[in-house]
């Protein structure tokens, strides 16, 4: 039983970071038909001055993870917008060309970071109670499980009520659904792409600090090792759809933990295995629309 | 001199005399291993050393590969983000047959050959079900898929060590850092096989089936031609044909790491392909031979004194060769759509433009 | 070829061209919208009447001259173009099935929306249903809310594709009639295959095969020619009308 309470606790801390990653993922996508390759560089950049951040602070204090924290979603709000800004809007509707540029942008800054940085991970602290643990009927969970948890369900409240209530989350969900008849409206729809690759980038910002502190470390590979699940999880759930994303997220993550455990260290292949089966059954997804 | 140049391009257009350039070229290409030919800052020696031999020959195994790209994104329009696994398929599969079974060479081609296809043929038949960014994911994820079960399974593929060739199985001369012309020659043979079988398909019912569903699936759909077989083709044959690129591999570095799964590289083989021109076999050739001696010339300068003594600023960045080429590809992408190839080929229109200038202007 | 008009027209199209990825969709349309009236655009299926319209709000790639009251709007970004004063009720009215009816609505106002009332005293229907999903409304409910983003704004002109396209017959007059009401305040270019409503509402009528404008003038000398109505659209200018728009 604790086993399972532990397999299962950490599963939805692996998944509060996939849904971090892929609901800008899902987002981008769903608004602008853009596949974000560069989404692991945005967060692998945000854990990168995130640590420099609580380093520069103290690591122990929970002061310098919360400036670690708005470091990182500050930072993957500036990075994916310049992106947005820069590049992608240059090649627009140009669907392929997009998604090429944003290859390049992710080797050339892995690169970058490997130069800065160093190909090794650096082994990072936080306060006191994030390495610590806490007893839930036998189980002994790492702590840093429920920080991923409880900031993942406030960036899922927040992105929700931001598209819910304000002008440009009219125009994203608009634009979601029929772009072109947004911009027949009179809406220059290119500035909701700007705003939702922020959202995403600071999502990811999140993601990247607190996936240091779930891994123990900072490398420049962080990002390029959760983008291909994030991208398998935006694609389970069904691309441009938020509540797909977070479903998927934390199905993909339990389940990969569970047959981690029983099945012989075969998550990873069970993922794929389920993303296959789910295309054959369902291939625009759990929640996507039928095209 | 206007007319001469007009007179060439035209003469260029012929097919005889196309075939006879290729041959010239080839031939040329050919027999470098045997002349002492050195080209300052482009190439690292002469080119009968072993050194230079084996980096020309790694950029003809790139080029075949690159070619075998083509067939999925450049003919057919499939974005395949997991091409990766069938090279890793040809080169791994190539290296346990040999060292498992006793096989000799040949025979052990063969066989792979067979799992490549049967492979090819069943991830095919499941990710083409579904099209565009979705199919490109799917590629990517039964890539990593590969890439989880060689590192998994170091007793069977020597893990992240890698596998290295069971060199007692292979012909002598295949073997030996002498013998690196001989494996040139064979890599120069393989890739003027796999230009022809690219450019047959090209020219095929299939291929331009696979063509017409890059321009317009839908159109395909309501004259009446199912695209699924076309594209599953497409698919098996550039499957196949990196499998081949592979094996290649294997034998020319008498080994293979699990890098040759990975992301990283299917998205070098993409850079490549875009970089010598989507939708060009020449384009393919040229990018892979270009990109892998950029590859190998800005490693080399990484590793210079003189990039060693830069301010921080410019050190850091300079001595990443993969940045170097990263923000070059996204250069090409941003202000050079259609690559080398399509740069090539409007500066060669800008001077036929001239030359019928010239040519008015003569007349009267 | 086309019939002398009084006036500057409020929209005036000249030589327009359009293509969807290789394949041209409109060659050369030629056609003026006067101020205060409704011109309807005709012609058979395929002849290129939805893609002028997309071509002129540049929802499609185009190339050829379009003037609004004077001043070229073929360079210009979709957006722009509407917000000059273009008001665009699309084929199939493409209002957002997930958002509510106020949601269409509010995603549509411009600069304090002053044709509220308009819309309320049209449309009451709909304003009553503000919280509902469009995706959950009658086809004809989901069509005027469509009209009715158009009318909230002060527009030059509305370009209305196909508004009466599979609705039953008595919601094709209600449609029609809305129009109507609407052609007294704002000029509109309207594509109609319901040759009842066409009659009905143009005042002129251009109509177009093949991707190119082959016929431009008064509407009641055009549909008094019957057999020219029949070359042109393939139908009696007294044709049925529900067999029509229940195509």
């Amino acid at each position: 039983m604790s086993t399972v309470i532990l397999l299962l606790i950490t599963g939805l801390g692996l998944g509060a970071l996939y849904f971090l990653v892929a609901s800008g993922l899902s987002l981008i996508y769903g608004l602008m038909g853009v596949l974000n390759f560069a989404h692991g560089s945005f967060l692998t950049l945000a854990a990168f001055l995130g640590w420099e951040t609580a380093r520069a602070l103290g690591a122990d204090s929970w002061v310098s993870l919360f400036a670690a924290l708005g470091v990182g979603a500050v930072t993957g709000a500036l990075f994916a917008a310049g992106t947005e800004f820069l590049l992608i809007r240059r090649l627009y509707e140009r669907h392929i060309e997009q998604v090429l540029v944003t290859v390049g942008l992710a080797l050339a800054t892995v690169a970058l970071f490997d130069g800065i940085w160093g190909t090794d991970p650096q082994f990072i602290r936080g306060p006191q109670w994030l390495a610590e643990t806490t007893e839930i009927l036998g189980a002994r969970i790492p702590n840093n499980r429920f920080l991923l948890i409880a900031v993942a369900v406030l960036v899922l409240v927040g992105i929700v009520l931001f598209l819910r209530f304000t002008r440009f989350g009219l125009v994203i969900r608009a634009g979601v659904e029929n772009r072109s008849m947004v911009t027949a409206l009179g809406i220059d729809v290119r500035r909701a792409f700007t705003v939702v690759f922020a959202i995403g980038g600071a999502a990811a910002g999140i993601g990247g600090v607190l996936a240091s502190h779930y891994f123990g470390y900072v490398s420049p590979q962080l990002g390029g090792s959760l983008l291909i699940f994030a991208f398998i999880v935006t694609v389970i759930g069904g691309l441009g759809s938020l509540p797909g994303a977070a479903l998927a997220s934390v199905v993909v993550a339990v389940l990969q933990q569970f047959a981690n455990f029983y099945l012989a260290g075969t998550g990873d292949l069970m993922v794929v295995l389920l993303l296959a089966v789910v295309l054959l059954l369902r291939p625009s997804g759990l929640f996507g629309r039928r095209t | 001199m206007s007319t001469i140049r007009t007179t060439l391009g035209r003469l260029v257009a012929r097919p005889l005399v196309k075939w006879l350039l290729g041959g010239a070229l080839v031939a040329f290409v050919a027999v470098l291993p045997l002349i002492d030919l050195v080209v300052p800052g482009v190439l690292p020696g002469s080119t009968y050393t072993p050194g230079t031999l084996q980096l020309l020959a790694l950029s003809l195994i790139f080029a075949a590969l690159a070619l075998s790209y083509h067939v999925l994104f450049g003919i057919t329009g499939l974005l395949s983000f997991g091409h990766a696994l069938y090279f890793a398929v040809g080169a791994y599969g190539l290296g346990v047959i040999l060292e498992r079974t006793g096989l000799s060479l040949l025979p052990a081609i063969g066989l792979t050959l067979v799992g490549a296809l049967v492979v090819a043929t069943l991830l095919g038949a499941v990710s083409l079900r579904v099209s565009g960014i979705s199919f490109a994911m799917v590629t990517l994820a039964f890539a990593q898929a590969g890439s989880v079960l060689i590192r998994r399974n170091p007793d069977v593929t020597g893990g992240e060590e890698g596998l290295g060739l069971a060199t007692e199985q292979v012909p002598d001369f295949l073997v030996g850092v002498v013998d690196t012309r001989n494996l040139f020659w064979v890599a120069l043979a393989v890739l003027v096989l796999v230009f022809l079988a690219v450019r047959w398909f090209e020219r095929s019912r299939a291929g331009h089936v696979a063509a017409a569903v890059r321009e317009n699936e839908l159109r395909v759909r309501v004259l009446g031609l199912p695209p699924f077989p076309a594209k599953l083709v497409a698919f098996v044959i550039g499957s196949v044909l990196a499998a081949i690129s592979g094996m290649l591999y294997l034998l020319l570095q008498s080994g293979v790491t699990p890098r040759a799964v990975s992301a990283d590289f299917t998205l070098t083989i993409l850079v490549i392909v875009v970089l010598g021109g989507v939708g060009s076999r020449w384009g393919a050739v040229i990018g892979a031979v270009v990109y892998t001696l950029l590859d190998q010339r800005l490693t080399a300068l990484a590793g210079s004194d003189a990039i060693a003594g830069l301010p921080p600023v410019l050190r850091v960045p300079l001595s990443e060769p993969l940045f170097i080429l990263g923000t070059l590809f996204i250069l090409v992408v941003l202000f050079l759509p259609g690559g080398i190839v399509g740069l090539a080929g409007r500066v060669a229109r800008r001077r036929t433009a001239e030359d019928a200038r010239d040519r008015l202007e003569e007349t009267t | 070829m086309s019939a002398p008009i009084p006036g500057n027209p409020v929209l005036r199209v000249e030589g327009l061209a359009a293509s969807i990825g290789h394949q041209p969709v409109i060659e050369r349309i030629d056609l003026e919208v006067p101020a205060g009236r409704v011109t309807a655009i005709l012609g058979r299926n395929g002849a290129g009447k939805t893609s002028t319209i997309k071509a002129i709000l540049g929802l499609i790639p185009r190339s050829g001259v379009v003037e609004l009251a004077g001043e070229r709007i073929d360079g210009l970004l979709t957006h722009r173009i509407v917000r000059r004063g273009v008001g665009y009720v699309p084929e199939d009215r493409e209002v957002f099935a997930s958002l509510t009816v106020a949601e269409n609505l509010r995603l549509a106002e411009r600069d304090g929306a002053p044709g509220r009332e308009l819309v309320v005293e049209l449309f009451p229907d709909i304003v009553q249903r503000a919280g509902q999903r469009a995706g959950t409304l009658s086809g004809g409910q989901q069509q005027m809310v469509s009209l009715a983003r158009a009318l909230l704004n002060d527009n030059r002109i509305l370009l209305v594709d196909e508004p009466t396209k599979g609705l039953a017959p008595k919601l094709v007059t209600e449609v029609a009639a809305a129009l109507e009401r609407a052609a007294q305040v704002v000029p509109i270019l309207l594509v109609e295959q319901n040759l009842q409503v066409a009659r009905r509402l143009a005042a002129q009528v251009v109509v177009i095969e093949s991707g190119r404008t082959v016929h431009a003038g008064p509407a009641d000398e055009f549909f008094a020619d019957e057999e020219r109505v029949e070359r042109l659209l393939g139908v009696h200018s007294e044709g049925d009308p529900t067999s029509e728009a229940n195509r």
